[in-house]
């Protein structure tokens, strides 16, 4: 009885609660974040490859060296840049003009803000072979489309050029991805109040000034995290390349994290791929924490 | 003069929302209709846009009782496994995540902040370099291509996002509620439990909801960590046909309707709660 009590009494500590509450989610964390992250930190100065039982010795800085001397690491960084660049911009751009469209009032608003959810709820591999059917050389539809309305005369082989290939990969991600941009914009536009229009009206502002004046300037925190965010989302494109073109033609989609995927788990070179996995990681770490203090300003700007 | 002005607005916005419509749709409606056409109508030059008659044969195969071909029979396990795969980390992690959100909410201890910066920060590491020594370490424990080692992998990127998106709906609940329940004697305990668990019901099925879209959805760690049927998703199961030659464009085309259908119904219908989502998890996180 006695014991119960001082159990009891135990549990409105809120040190211990709090400890109790966390333990399952800590030990998640510790076990599928922390520890990985350390571990392969650790394998990143290694030499470690799975086709060498005898590998796995230190040394330091060595793949960190190896991968910044070698060209097509800064040849597969310069694609992720030109891809992360291009999406990022198109579907912000896309997202702020649709979701002020999709601000104003019309028949079906609701439902065609629904129908916005789609291709983000579209599983990332149903989305890559969904426009890889689509370009396909032989049987696309796309193909098919030009030639019945004579904008070209025979099929082409979209995914057999580089730059085409390139084109279809950013095309299926801004399709995929704007959703996200649009319902963030269209959120942020919504908590405006009606108020600052209807006095910019009764200043005789004109809509366009109203939009400089006062919507551009309230959308800019959430454009700031969209750009960010996006770039992080982009820089670890993954699934798009591996469905539809396995970083082809002639490496002409062969984006960093595919590059670090090639090396890990098809070359086995785990030493060499995690080194490229943590630079990607500061990569992406240096992202949010820019992140985090872009945003820090925008929320003083609000309030 | 400003009657026409006015109308030819009308006409803008409702073309440029039946555009924004069509390039929405068009895409995936292809998908539905090749995935009931006809082998012949699909591979003919010029192509014939909608199919005589449907051809559901695929649909019967991956959803009824037997499939005669070997891919239709790898889809239904696939399924299967993506189903037993999405949902169990789902429900772990509202689990462990509503209580850890809880804490974070309420409750205060040395560190508090740090550590949920920490698990915010983590959302954005990429999978990749946690996924190196995660396949390491399963396969050390003979846990490569089994079904538990899939739903570990997802909780690394579910259990954030559940604790970021309870977090902020705990803060919505009035902390009165708690404190009267205190002073009628409820334990610590039992005020979670039979107070705020309840009230905290339509935030759980909001995050539920969107992390199971999100575990359903997930590729590249189901792909590392299953090479054998045992434990292969969907989605992995699919990213096969992609790369065989002479791939049955029916067969494929079917199998990624039948793979969207889960996430794509539960966001429609849900929408509400897949909006919340989205602007909690990415605005404040």
């Amino acid at each position: 009885m006695a014991q119960n009590k001082s159990g009891s009494r135990l549990f409105e500590r809120e040190g211990f609660l709090a400890f109790l509450l966390l333990a399952p989610a800590l030990v998640v964390i510790l076990g599928v974040l922390v520890f990985p992250m350390i571990s392969s930190l650790g394998l990143s100065f290694t030499d470690l490859k799975l086709t060498n039982p005898k590998s796995g010795a230190f040394i330091g800085l060595g793949n960190y060296r190896a991968a910044l001397r070698e060209p097509i690491f800064w040849a597969s960084m310069g694609r992720t840049g030109i891809f992360a660049v291009s999406t990022v911009l198109i579907e912000t751009f896309l997202g702020v003009l649709i979701a002020m469209l999709l601000n104003q009032k019309f028949v079906g608003r609701g439902f065609v803000r629904g129908l916005v959810i789609l291709p983000w709820a579209l599983p990332y591999v149903v989305n890559g072979i969904m426009w890889k059917w689509i370009f396909d050389a032989n049987y696309g539809a796309f193909n098919a489309l030009l030639t019945q309305l004579h904008i070209m005369g025979s099929y082409r082989i979209w995914l057999g050029e580089p730059a085409t290939a390139m084109l279809l990969v950013i095309l299926a991600n801004i399709w995929k991805e704007t959703p996200v941009a649009i319902i963030l914009v269209l959120a942020a536009l919504q908590s405006i109040p009606e108020e600052l229009y209807e006095a910019a009206a009764i200043d005789g502002a004109r809509r366009l000034r109203c939009f400089f004046r006062i919507t551009l300037p309230l959308l800019k925190p959430i454009v700031l995290s969209l750009i960010v965010i996006k770039t992080i989302w982009a820089l670890k494109e993954f699934d798009l390349i591996y469905i539809i073109t396995k970083g082809g033609p002639a490496n002409g989609t062969n984006m960093f994290s595919y590059y670090i995927y090639q090396n890990t788990f098809e070359f086995l070179k785990f030493g060499y791929g995690s080194a490229l996995a943590y630079l990607l990681t500061l990569l992406a770490i240096a992202m949010s924490v820019f992140y985090m203090k872009s945003l820090k300003g925008g929320l003083n700007v609000e309030s | 003069m400003v009657g026409r002005t006015k109308r030819l607005g009308r006409v803008f916005l409702y073309s440029a929302v039946a555009a924004v419509c069509l390039a929405i749709v068009t895409p995936y409606a292809w998908l539905v209709i090749s995935s009931v056409s006809y082998r012949v109508d699909l591979t003919s030059v010029p192509l014939k846009w909608l199919p005589k008659s449907l051809n559901l044969e695929n649909y019967r195969q991956i959803l009824g009782g037997s499939s005669t071909s070997e891919v239709n029979a790898s889809l239904k396990t696939g399924l299967f496994n993506s189903l037993v795969i999405a949902s169990s980390s789902t429900l772990f992690c509202l689990l462990a995540g509503s209580l850890a959100a809880y804490v974070f909410s309420r409750l205060h201890f040395r560190g508090k902040n740090t550590v949920f910066s920490f698990i915010l920060l983590t959302q954005f590491m990429p999978m990749i370099v946690l996924i190196i020594p995660i396949y390491i370490i399963m396969s050390r424990l003979g846990l490569l291509n089994t079904i538990p080692a899939l739903v570990i992998a997802d909780c690394s990127f579910i259990l954030p996002l559940v604790i970021w998106l309870m977090r902020s709906y705990f803060e919505s609940i009035p902390r009165d509620l708690e404190e009267m329940a205190r002073i009628d004697g409820c334990s610590r305990f039992g005020t979670i439990f039979r107070i705020i668990m309840p009230l905290a019901t339509p935030g759980l099925a909001a995050s539920g909801i969107f992390a199971f879209i999100i575990a359903w959805n997930e590729f590249f760690s189901a792909l590392i960590l299953s090479s054998t049927l045992r434990s292969k998703t969907i989605s992995v199961i699919i990213s096969e046909f992609s790369s065989k030659v002479g791939v049955d464009y029916v067969a494929m085309a079917a199998a990624g309707v039948v793979a969207s259908l889960p996430p794509v119904i539960l966001a429609l219908v849900f929408q509400k709660y897949i909006v919340q989502g989205l602007t909690a998890g990415a605005v404040k996180g």
